[in-house]
């Protein structure tokens, strides 16, 4: 029986938006009694009309394009960097044994923190963000590229020397194919990473687009106006995650 | 075969003889560096102390250690950290193990924490003030925010992958769902779990400091934004050196102490 339920195709995306729905409705009730005070939390139905308010008058258009445009620059600069670094770690196996644990520490340290260093050396622009963004995602993508060369199996680089290719023909046509899958793994982790950061730095700087946008209407004390960029916000977010994930999944060769 | 020797016994090399190449090299990078800096630092192509000496660094290293409002700030952060990381971590744990173990839940509300998990927290201060106010309580609840997903994604994500042999013995010897919780499935997925540990302190950190660092009097975000707003660079470095060694040292020590190297290895 519960079996059943759990594979309904329909009743459990509907219970989930269902919650989500009864949620909403509870906190409206809630503060149109009086229980939560509303110059803390705005009413939904507020939250909802405040929308177009902030879309029109915020020019939000402009904020996203600027927003995808640090985002694009910064993921730009981080295949280039990430693969080359993964590649070079791959080829020198010195190198690799010297620095990977430097990589992977740099990896897990918080980077983020940088900014207002950042701040001094790019000045309050633009150029900070992507910057930033950039040093973000940077190791995870030299680490996956490396993993996925390292992984390449051993049966296809024998067969590419029994045809004698030459290193460069051994890379482009075994090596890089193979180990591709892989590496969007890190290109999407590296992507996400640095629009993590570039929202996050966009808030903290107040500058730029999206994040700029929350800092703004919550210094005017605009609840409402906050409440809606802050929803806007994550759902922009949680586009470019299902897009990238698609994006993955129809590169991924079929098994 | 040479490799192999070389990574099974580093400690073999007896005094004398000159250095394992992996070692010359690494000393030669930092040596490269810390010369690259210095040159830089010296050449006043970058704006005066953007770049300060690597002297003026450790000096401002040393003054920022032997300081005890140092630790007054550093307790601080810990503190809000330590709570946080308590919070978000629990209830990470309860709702990971609530998805991990009913394939209806997790269909129905998993995608929510999955798409959720990766937006960037920070955007959530400015409620998490009107909420918990400008103290220390805002930046736990940044803290909470930012641990609660890794660990519930990592708890949910163990549990699916628990021997199914492990869950019937425990049925079999007729567990209440205490017990079920307690000796199978904590035991049986301490890897994911510790993973979802290690991941949640590292954002954990993150979301509290930079919570710190926008608006705060006390703590090393505070310290931070404090060292920019009166340019003086090297203390900048400095703390940054701290918080980058205490960061990867607890995320080491915690794969370390969990066994996160033992399954990398097997």
């Amino acid at each position: 029986m519960t079996a059943a339920l759990a594979n309904n195709r329909y009743l459990p995306p509907a219970l989930g938006i269902g919650s989500l729905i009864a949620f909403v409705a509870l906190v409206e009730l809630l503060i149109r009694v009086g229980l939560i005070n509303r110059f803390i939390v705005p009413m939904p139905s507020d939250i909802i009309a405040a929308f177009p308010r902030v879309i029109v008058e915020e020019h939000v258009l402009s904020r996203f394009l600027l927003t995808a445009a640090e985002a694009f620059s910064a993921s730009i600069l981080v295949t280039v960097f990430g693969v080359a670094g993964g590649v070079m770690l791959y080829r020198y196996q010195l190198l690799r044994r010297a620095t990977e644990t430097w990589v992977a520490a740099i990896a897990a340290a918080p980077l983020v923190l940088m900014y207002p260093l950042y701040l001094v050396i790019f000045g309050r622009s633009a150029l900070t963000i992507v910057m930033m963004g950039f040093t973000a995602g940077l190791a995870p993508v030299i680490l996956k590229t490396l993993e996925g060369l390292s992984a390449t199996r051993r049966v296809l680089i024998n067969v590419g020397r029994s045809f004698n290719l030459t290193p460069s023909q051994q890379f482009w046509k075994i090596l890089f194919p193979a180990a591709l899958p892989t590496i969007f793994v890190g290109l999407r982790l590296g992507l996400i990473f640095a629009l993590i950061n570039i929202v996050g730095v966009e808030f903290l700087i107040n500058f730029g687009g999206l994040g700029q946008l929350i800092n703004e209407l919550a210094e005017r004390y605009d609840l409402a106006g906050t409440y809606a960029a802050i929803c806007f916000v994550i759902l922009v977010s949680i586009c470019v995650f299902i897009l990238t994930e698609r994006l993955e999944r129809w590169l991924r060769p079929v098994d | 075969m040479a490799q192999t020797g070389g990574l099974t016994l580093p400690t073999a090399k007896p005094w004398g003889l000159p250095l394992r190449p992996v070692t010359a090299l690494r000393i030669a990078i930092i040596v490269a560096v810390v010369v690259l800096w210095e040159a830089l630092s010296a050449s006043g192509w970058l704006y005066r102390d953007v770049v300060p000496s690597l002297l003026a660094i450790g000096r401002a290293l040393y003054a920022t250690l032997s300081d005890p409002t140092f630790y007054f700030h550093l307790g601080t952060t810990a503190y809000e950290i330590g709570i946080a990381l308590l919070i978000g971590g629990l209830s990470g744990l309860a709702v990971g193990l609530l998805l991990g173990g009913s394939k209806f839940m997790s269909r129905a509300y998993e995608a929510y924490l999955y798409y959720l998990g990766p937006c960037p927290k920070i955007i959530f201060f400015p409620l998490m003030i009107m909420w918990f106010g400008v103290g220390p309580g805002s930046k736990v609840a940044m803290g909470a925010i930012s641990c609660f997903f890794p660990v519930a994604l990592n708890v949910a994500g163990g549990m699916r992958e628990i021997d199914k042999v492990l869950i019937r013995v425990g049925k079999s010897f007729r567990a209440n769902t205490w017990q079920m919780v307690c000796k199978i499935y904590l035991p049986a997925m301490r890897h994911p779990v510790i993973n979802g540990v290690r991941l949640g302190l590292g954002v954990a950190l993150i979301g509290t400091l930079l919570a710190e660092t926008k608006l705060s009097n006390r703590g090393i975000g505070f310290l931070v934004i404090q060292a920019y707003s009166i340019f003086n660079m090297p203390q900048m470095y400095a703390l940054l050196i701290i918080l980058f060694v205490i960061a990867i040292g607890a995320n080491t020590l915690i794969g370390r102490f969990g066994g996160l190297d033992e399954i990398k290895q097997s």
